[in-house]
């Protein structure tokens, strides 16, 4: 609070309230962003290791570490972790801290029901997880495809338990994507006209129009495949005429979409960072909207290039192929024009930009293969092999996760008040880059001689044995690249260097207030003049043009007028109460008929709850 | 950080990436294996290849202008000290639309092939190829001969050149056929009859596995493609067409015997002995080198062991342990193998 003090003299800063309560009851969109934050983080920890023991297991062939099953259910729960409760919520955290300071608003247009979509998502992460401990993990793929999802072969709770999370994981989604909706369109500060919004801003907003658009699609699919399960439906039952491939389409036409879920956020970050430390403005930033908004749209046009082997027929195989190779146009373009924004640029090599440099060039060769692949013949060869495997990790781990390091590197400071490490980041960036290398690399060639995907064992004599020893060598340095990143974090928590309001000399909103920011962000709500209002107000425009003004230091009184929403503990209760009903499907119908009653109870004294000024919030 | 240091850093990291790529060539990237997709081995497998060929090229020279790019401009405008604000450029319309349209014609290289192949190897199939239905199981694979009174297991036997058109019946969950050197994949869905069509150019035994997960033995469901020299194969069919040889030792005859007398009838079909279905045909068990969806040498040992515990040689089998003794077991394998 030093910093805030400072920032504003004369006027005392109340304490921030403290303890475990205040956090469960939190409605502030900075602290539910940090919430989202540690809990995605741990879940990353969880899918990494389950990617460990993967990987140990491959290490050798023919090896036993562990059994076929336990292996099936690493990699559907690994997939499912990272997807689901790592990178998506990763983004979320940023969405949640960011798109409120750098719009120049207090909070987000709906805090309680922000609350609400971090408990749902903690619950449902939790309800999936807790399959482990009923040795009852899902074991069907990150995909599910039916007909092997159906009770017949299928019997027992692994599939439920995968089914119901997903559904109570895609509730905090669609509630998430609507708050943040509304929050961009309604909430910007004065004269922040959509072309001035920062470009993380736009991205996330094309990723809330996914989530909002993809999520039903698959929410229909789960309630089929529920259906089915439970009250002996036939939607997956070839035997009674249905076609599987309808739980393929289904899926896709959420699961395509969900990869641009997964990568324009870090594109966002990316394209926040770059300007930053080359000190430019982003390079044709209107062709970097546009293109991200391109890619949401054609998202929506190629899934069934994720079906290419299932018999479509020629032409929808080449529909689907040439859709695909367009999307590849828009991503091209945003790759040149990030280069571009380097070029000319004075750079400095913080953390955070070395992360944003590894997601081009990493990013960059997940996009090629992904070419490769767009074409049927070529995809026919390639897929459910260790190619694919390659592909996806390089724009999942090279793009996404690079990405969100940077992410993490750069608004570190914003949202703790105090930097990391450079020289610990420095070291974890480098051993990031070379273990994620060599993991992935030797897997396209894996790929192309034949190794195929979601196999617990191979044979001796296939080529394979050498680099999966390398992979599974290379996976276990960017473990220890991750331990040193947690060194770093407990290293700097007390002693890092104080940051101060803007520490990288940077050219958005956010960083125009204290690090971190009081309850209210903005004492007094700034007035925009462009795309980097924070950098005019410092430097101008650079073409002769006057800094822009800098909003006026409001009065005490002013900032004593300033109304937050008070905190709620309906979020939480809501929440469990939903989890409780839907976990009813596993135990007994009562349980769904309580917890149905429960869940209207808690909607209406949410909806109805009596807002006194607490007087704390102000 | 000061100077020498930091250019000392980056030098031993350059050392590094250049040892570590030597070593890496050094160990070799042997292309021409078991489960290559790289070497194909039939028509279907060098067109998908030539436009792998040609898209990795194209590929090949943009990641290198374009790491490269990176690379240099990040080299050639990092920041020293004291250097003023750089010029703030927005953007270049020209530049833009011109990386826009190369991008897309470029794409059109790859589409004008990828749409020809696609077309040509989904052709309705001639009357004179040869049909083989391939059924795919949880986890093991059957081979019927339509018409020629020939059903094997994990085993297809084909004549080279010529072209045949696989029938794919899925009984149970989705599979995925695949045999890599003999070109891409399709799958195995259930309430429909996909098709894959191919002509083997070279004789040999090509490795085949299940590319889509099936479930708990989804890695073990392997098989094998035999592709026979001018004439040979005719053989194959002749001998495999009529009933399995009478087994001549005692133990064998013994094994006859426990088989008539056990389970094994109700799943199992041994032309002149049995009927049952739900397990592979085991007529002419004896003249395959493997079983057990493939992932297993055809040895006295192995078979002994997997007739007292066929859970523990592939996980999740749906065939039943059986509570065999030591010595049934080995009689049982005498006779399996025995049916040549």
């Amino acid at each position: 609070m030093a910093t805030h003090a400072a920032f504003m003299p004369g006027v005392k800063t109340e304490a921030a309230p403290y303890g475990v309560w205040s956090w469960i009851t939190t409605v502030d969109h900075k602290r539910i962003g940090i919430l989202y934050g540690v809990t995605a983080f741990i879940f990353f920890l969880m899918g990494g290791i389950e990617a460990l023991i993967m990987r140990t297991q491959l290490a050798r062939p023919d090896n036993n570490l562990v059994s076929a099953q336990t292996f099936n259910e690493l990699f559907t729960m690994h997939g499912t972790t990272m997807i689901f409760l790592a990178i998506m919520p990763l983004s979320s955290a940023f969405f949640n801290f960011m798109i409120p300071l750098q719009i120049g608003a207090r909070d987000v247009a709906f805090p309680r029901l922000n609350a609400l979509s971090y408990w749902i998502f903690l619950c449902g992460g939790l309800f999936i997880n807790s399959s482990f401990l009923f040795a009852a993990a899902p074991d069907g793929g990150w995909f599910g495809y039916a007909t092997l999802t159906t009770r017949q072969f299928s019997p027992g709770h692994s599939i439920d338990f995968w089914m119901l999370g997903l559904q109570i994981l895609g509730i905090a989604s669609m509630l998430a994507g609507f708050n943040f909706i509304v929050t961009i369109v309604n909430m910007r500060a004065p004269g922040m006209t959509l072309m001035r919004m920062p470009v993380f801003i736009w991205m996330s907003l094309v990723v809330q129009f996914l989530i909002v658009l993809a999520f039903p699609a698959i929410t229909v699919a789960l309630i089929l495949l529920m259906f089915d399960r439970f009250f002996g439906t036939l939607f997956f039952a070839p035997a009674a005429g249905a076609d599987p491939l309808l739980w393929q389409h289904l899926f896709w036409i959420f699961g395509h979409p969900e990869v641009y879920i997964l990568i324009l956020p870090a594109m966002g970050i990316v394209s926040e960072v770059l300007p930053t430390f080359a000190r430019k403005p982003l390079f044709g930033a209107p062709v970097v909207i546009y293109s991200g908004i391109m890619i949401g749209f054609f998202g929506f046009g190629v899934w069934s290039h994720h079906m290419f082997s299932v018999g479509m027929g020629p032409v929808a195989d080449a529909a689907f192929s040439i859709a695909t190779m367009l999307i590849a146009v828009p991503t091209g373009v945003k790759i040149l024009n990030w280069i571009s924004t380097l070029w000319g640029g004075s750079i400095r090599f913080t953390s955070a930009l070395l992360f944003s440099l590894g997601f081009i060039a990493m990013f960059t060769m997940g996009g090629l293969s992904g070419v490769m692949h767009a074409s049927p013949p070529v995809d026919l060869q390639q897929t459910d092999t260790y190619f694919v495997v390659a592909h996806f990790h390089y724009v999942l781990f090279g793009g996404s996760i690079f990405g969100l390091f940077s992410g993490i590197y750069y608004w570190w400071p914003k949202i703790t008040g105090r930097l990391l490490d450079e020289r610990l980041g420095k070291l974890h960036f480098w051993l990031m880059l070379i273990g994620f290398n060599l993991t992935f690399f030797p897997q396209h060639y894996l790929g192309l001689i034949g190794m195929p995907r979601r196999i617990y064992t191979y044979a001796g004599d296939l080529g394979w044995n050498f680099w999966n020893m390398v992979s599974t060598v290379g996976a276990f340095i960017i473990a220890l690249s991750i331990l040193v990143f947690m060194v770093n974090v407990l290293k700097t928590r007390r002693s890092g260097q104080v940051a101060g309001p803007d520490p990288w000399d940077a050219r958005t909103l956010e960083w125009a207030i204290p690090s971190p920011p009081p309850i209210y962000n903005f004492a007094a709500l700034p007035t925009v003049h462009g795309r980097d209002e924070l950098w005019l107000q410092k430097h101008g425009d650079g073409h002769g043009g006057a800094p822009t003004p800098r909003p006026a230091t409001p009065t005490a009184q002013e900032i004593a007028a300033i109304h937050m929403p008070p905190p709620s503990y309906w979020p939480i209760l809501l929440a469990l109460a939903l989890t409780f009903m839907l976990s009813g499907l596993l135990i007994s119908t009562y349980q769904i008929i309580a917890g149905g009653l429960l869940v209207l109870f808690c909607m209406f004294k949410f909806a109805l709850e009596y807002h006194r000024p607490a007087p704390e919030a102000h | 950080m000061t100077k020498p240091p930091r250019r000392l850093a980056i030098s031993l990291l350059l050392l590094g990436v250049i040892a570590l790529s030597a070593g890496c060539g050094a160990v070799g990237w042997e292309w021409d294996t078991k489960m290559s997709t790289v070497m194909p081995k039939s028509d279907f497998g060098r067109m998908t290849h030539d436009i792998f060929m040609l898209i990795s090229w194209w590929t090949l020279g943009i990641f290198i202008l374009v790491e490269g790019g990176l690379l240099y401009a990040c080299w050639r405008f990092r920041d020293r000290p004291g250097a003023p604000i750089p010029k703030q450029i927005h953007g270049h319309t020209v530049l833009e639309v011109s990386w826009t349209i190369a991008f897309a014609a470029i794409l059109v290289i790859f589409a004008v092939p990828t749409v020809r192949v696609i077309f040509k190897t989904q052709e309705a199939p001639a009357a004179t190829d040869l049909k083989v239905d391939v059924v795919g199981h949880q986890w093991w694979w059957e081979f019927r001969y339509p018409g020629q009174n020939v059903v094997t297991a994990n085993e297809a036997h084909l004549p080279v050149g010529q072209t045949v058109a696989f029938n794919l019946h899925g009984p149970d969950v989705i599979h995925s056929f695949w045999v890599p050197q003999l070109g891409g994949k399709r799958d195995v869905v259930p309430s429909r009859v996909n098709r894959i069509t191919l002509t083997p150019e070279v004789p040999g035994e090509y490795i085949g596995q299940c590319a889509e997960y099936c479930g708990t033995s989804h890695a073990n469901m392997r098989f094998r493609v035999i592709v026979h020299p001018k004439g040979e194969w005719e053989k194959w069919v002749a001998a495999q067409q009529g009933p399995p040889l009478e087994p001549k030792d005692e133990l064998a005859l013994k094994g006859k015997e426990l088989f008539s007398q056990s389970a094994c009838m109700g799943c199992h079909t041994i032309s002149g002995m049995s009927a049952g279905i739900l397990g592979p045909n085991l007529t002419h068990f004896g003249s395959r080198k493997t079983f057990g969806g493939a992932s297993m040498m055809s040895t006295p040992e192995n078979l002994a062991k997997w007739v007292e515990n066929p859970d523990h040689m592939k996980p999740g089998v749906l065939m039943p342990n059986l509570g065999m003794r030591d010595d049934q077991s080995k009689a049982l394998a005498a006779y399996l193998l025995s049916l040549k």
